[in-house]
C-alpha cells in the first residue's frame, strides 16, 4: 500500500509498513558556526545581523594576493570539541581547497580539510528519550564520530525577480559575503546502524545532545534558527537482515531539532516505496520543506573527485602539541547528560520535573538560584511557574523571552524565598514583591520595604483575631471539636481577612487549633 | 601511454566552467595526457622515504590572534564588483531553467 501526502510530494509508505521489511542507516553532518570574534582566515567581525558585506576584506573577498591566517581560537575551539566527542586529535594535519563555482563562495573554492581532519575516531552517548505515551526507559545510543573538521562558511545569497525570494525562476540574486569566512566545525558521525525504528528519534537526539555539549562548551551560540547549527541527515535503507548499504540520500536545510526527526522519518518512509516498486534510489541531495514535511530533489551529489581537493598551499599545517591538547582537555566542562543526572539528584526532583526544567532552559538559573542560597523546590516553583509563564509573552508583540531578560536574576529569587523562609512575607505577598521586581522598583527587599509587606509579627494581635473568629463561628468549631479538622480553613480565611492579609497562614492554623485544643 | 580520453577532457572542462569545442578536445586530451606523464616522472625519481610536500618550508602553526581588524568597508568591498545592487554583489542566474 502507498500513500499520497503533501502535493507535490513522492509517494510514500507508512512508517510501520517500512519497517517491517527496510532496515535504516543514519548519518549525521553537523555544521557549527564558532563564536569567535572574527573569521577563519581573517580578521573581520563576525557579528549576526550586520549591514551586507561590511564585514568583509581582501581575505574573505577572495580577492588577488591576500594571504589567509588561521584564527588560533578557531583552532582552540576545534580541538575542544574534538576532545568533547571523545576524538582523536591529530598531532598534524592541513587544510585542503575543495573546489567548486558557487556565487556565495568568493574565491571559488572553499578552505577546509580533507583526508587530514584535525579530530577523528571518536563517540557521543546519546540518550533517547521515551516515546509519547509509552512506559519506557529512555535508551543510550552511541553515535560514533568520524570526524570534526575546520573551514569555512559561505556568504548568503538573495535572490530577486523569482516568486517569495524563490532560487527558482530568479532573474539574478544578490549575494552578502558577511558570513563567508567564519569558522565552521563540520561533524561527521559513521553510518549508524541498528537504531531501527528509532532512527529519526536518535537523529533527533544526537542533534540535541550535541547542541548542549557545543554550548556547554562554550564555542558557539548554537541558534538552529540563525543557522549557527545546521544538519544534514543522510538516510538509505536496507532490507532486513542485509548486511549491505543501500543508496543513501542527504537532506539539507533541516533547521530544527523537530524537522531532523521529521526529515529522517519522510526520506525512510519515500525510500521504502522507491524500494518496493523495484526502482533505484538517486543518490541526490534532497531539501526539506519544513511547512509540508516533504524532501524534493535538489543536485545530484558530486563525486569527490569532481572537488580537485588539494592540500591548501597559502597555510601551513596546524600541528597541536600534546601539552596544547592536554591544556585544553583541562578546561572541558562537565558532560551534559552527567551534569542534568547530577543536578536532578542533588536537587531530588522528579524525572518529570527534570526534563521539564531542561526543555524550558530553567537549569543554570535554578543552579545559580540555588548556589544563591534558596532552597531548590522553591528555585524551581518561582522560575518553572509564575516567571516561566511571564516569559512566554514578555518580549515584543507578545514574544517569548528567555527567563534571565526578564529583569530578575537568580540572586533576587534566592532574596525572595529568604523573606519568605524568615516568615517575613508570606506567599501572596511574595508575589506582589515579585510584581514590583519585575516591574523595575528594585531587589525584593526594597520592594517589600517600599509596599509596606511585611507579615504581622505581634502574636498578640494574631491571637486577638483567632479569638473574635471562634466566637462568631461556633458553628464551625463545633465541626472542627467533633472531628472534621478541614473545616479550619474557613476559619483561617476569616482571621488573614480580618488581618487583612499580613499574616502567616500556618501560623493561623496552629493558633487556631491549639485555642480548640484541637490535634492538628 | 594516452590515458587521458576525450570524456576526461570535457568533464574537467566542465568542473573548470571552460566552454571546448571538439577540435579543441582532441587537441587538448593529448597535451593533457602529456602534462600528466611529466608530472608522473617526479614520482619515479621520489622514493618512497620522500614524503609528498606540500609547503617548502618548514612551518607549522602560523596563526593569529582571535582580534578584530577594521573590514574594507562596503563601498570598496563592491566597488570592483561588475554589478552591485543594495551593497551586495549582484551574479547571474544560478540556476538554469529547463
Amino acid at each position: 500500500m502507498s500513500t499520497q501526502t503533501a502535493a507535490g510530494a513522492e509517494k510514500t509508505v507508512p512508517f510501520e509498513e517500512a519497517m517491517s521489511r527496510y532496515e535504516p542507516v543514519i548519518g549525521l553532518e553537523v555544521h557549527v558556526e564558532l563564536g569567535t570574534r572574527t573569521k577563519m582566515f581573517c580578521g573581520c567581525a563576525t557579528g549576526f545581523g550586520a549591514d551586507p558585506n561590511t564585514q568583509t576584506c581582501p581575505v574573505c573577498l577572495g580577492l588577488p594576493g591576500a594571504l589567509p591566517v588561521v584564527n588560533a581560537t578557531a583552532v582552540e575551539s576545534a580541538i575542544r570539541i574534538g576532545l568533547a566527542l571523545n576524538c582523536e586529535i591529530a598531532d598534524w594535519c592541513r587544510f585542503a581547497r575543495k573546489n567548486y563555482f558557487y556565487p556565495d563562495m568568493p574565491k571559488n573554492f572553499q578552505t577546509s580539510q580533507y583526508d587530514e581532519p584535525i579530530a577523528f575516531e571518536g563517540y557521543l552517548d546519546v540518550e533517547v528519550p521515551p516515546r509519547e505515551g509509552l512506559d519506557e526507559e529512555p535508551f543510550v545510543f552511541r553515535v560514533e564520530i568520524e570526524r570534526a573538521h575546520m573551514e569555512e562558511d559561505t556568504g548568503k545569497s538573495t535572490h530577486v525577480g523569482g516568486a517569495t525570494g524563490r532560487i527558482h525562476g530568479a532573474s539574478h540574486s544578490l549575494v552578502d559575503y558577511n558570513r563567508a569566512g567564519i569558522p565552521l566545525i563540520e561533524i561527521v558521525t559513521k553510518p549508524l546502524t541498528g537504531a531501527g525504528e528509532r532512527a529519526p528519534e536518535v537523529a533527533k537526539a544526537y542533534v540535541g545532545a550535541l547542541r548542549d555539549l557545543l554550548r556547554a562548551l562554550d564555542v558557539s551560540d548554537v541558534k538552529m534558527e540563525q543557522g549557527s547549527l545546521r544538519c544534514d541527515a543522510n538516510v538509505s535503507l536496507m532490507p532486513t537482515g542485509s548486511e549491505r548499504f543501500g543508496t543513501r540520500t542527504e537532506t539539507k536545510n533541516v533547521n530544527s531539532l523537530r524537522s531532523v526527526e521529521r526529515a529522517v522519518r519522510y526520506e525512510m518512509t519515500r525510500h521504502a516505496a522507491v524500494l518496493d516498486a523495484g526502482a533505484t534510489i538517486l543518490q541526490e541531495t534532497r531539501h526539506w520543506h519544513e511547512d509540508t514535511g516533504i524532501t524534493t530533489s535538489g543536485r545530484p551529489k558530486s563525486d569527490a573527485d569532481d572537488y580537485r581537493y588539494f592540500p591548501e598551499p597559502d597555510l601551513v599545517p596546524v600541528a597541536p602539541s600534546r601539552e596544547d591538547v592536554e591544556r585544553l582537555r583541562a578546561t572541558l566542562p562537565e558532560n551534559p547528560a552527567q551534569r542534568r543526572r547530577r543536578l536532578q539528584e542533588e536537587w531530588g526532583y522528579t524525572d518529570l520535573e527534570m526534563r521539564d526544567v531542561v526543555n524550558a532552559g530553567a537549569a543554570e538559573v535554578i543552579e545559580e538560584t540555588v548556589a544563591a542560597g534558596a532552597s531548590a523546590a522553591a528555585a524551581r516553583k518561582w522560575w518553572m511557574g509564575e516567571l516561566a509563564r511571564r516569559a512566554k509573552t514578555a518580549g515584543e508583540g507578545g514574544a517569548s523571552v528567555e527567563l534571565l531578560d526578564l529583569g530578575v536574576s537568580p540572586a533576587h529569587v534566592a532574596e525572595l524565598d529568604g523573606l519568605v523562609t524568615s516568615g517575613r512575607l508570606n506567599d501572596s505577598m511574595a508575589r506582589q514583591t515579585l510584581e514590583g521586581v519585575l516591574a523595575g522598583e528594585g531587589t525584593p527587599t526594597e520592594v517589600a520595604d517600599a509596599r509596606g509587606l511585611e507579615l504581622v509579627q505581634d502574636d498578640g494581635a494574631l491571637q486577638a483575631a483567632v479569638d473574635e473568629v471562634i466566637a462568631a463561628n461556633p458553628d464551625v468549631v463545633e465541626k472542627i471539636r467533633g472531628g472534621k479538622v478541614q473545616a479550619v480553613g474557613a476559619l483561617i480565611g476569616q482571621v488573614m481577612k480580618t488581618m487583612r492579609g499580613q499574616a502567616d497562614a500556618g501560623k493561623a492554623r496552629q493558633l487556631i487549633l491549639d485555642t480548640l485544643g484541637v490535634e492538628g | 601511454m594516452s590515458n587521458l580520453s576525450r570524456e576526461d577532457v570535457a568533464h574537467v572542462a566542465m568542473l573548470a566552467r571552460i566552454h571546448l569545442e571538439d577540435a579543441e578536445l582532441d587537441r587538448l586530451a593529448g597535451q593533457l595526457d602529456q602534462i600528466v606523464d611529466w608530472v608522473g616522472q617526479v614520482a619515479e625519481v621520489a622514493s618512497a622515504d620522500v614524503p609528498p610536500m606540500s609547503h617548502p618550508m618548514p612551518l607549522t602553526n602560523v596563526t593569529r590572534p582571535d582580534e578584530v581588524r577594521p573590514s574594507l568597508g562596503v563601498e570598496q568591498a563592491v566597488a570592483n564588483a561588475p554589478q552591485a545592487e543594495d551593497d551586495r554583489f549582484a551574479v547571474p542566474r544560478i540556476l538554469d531553467e529547463e
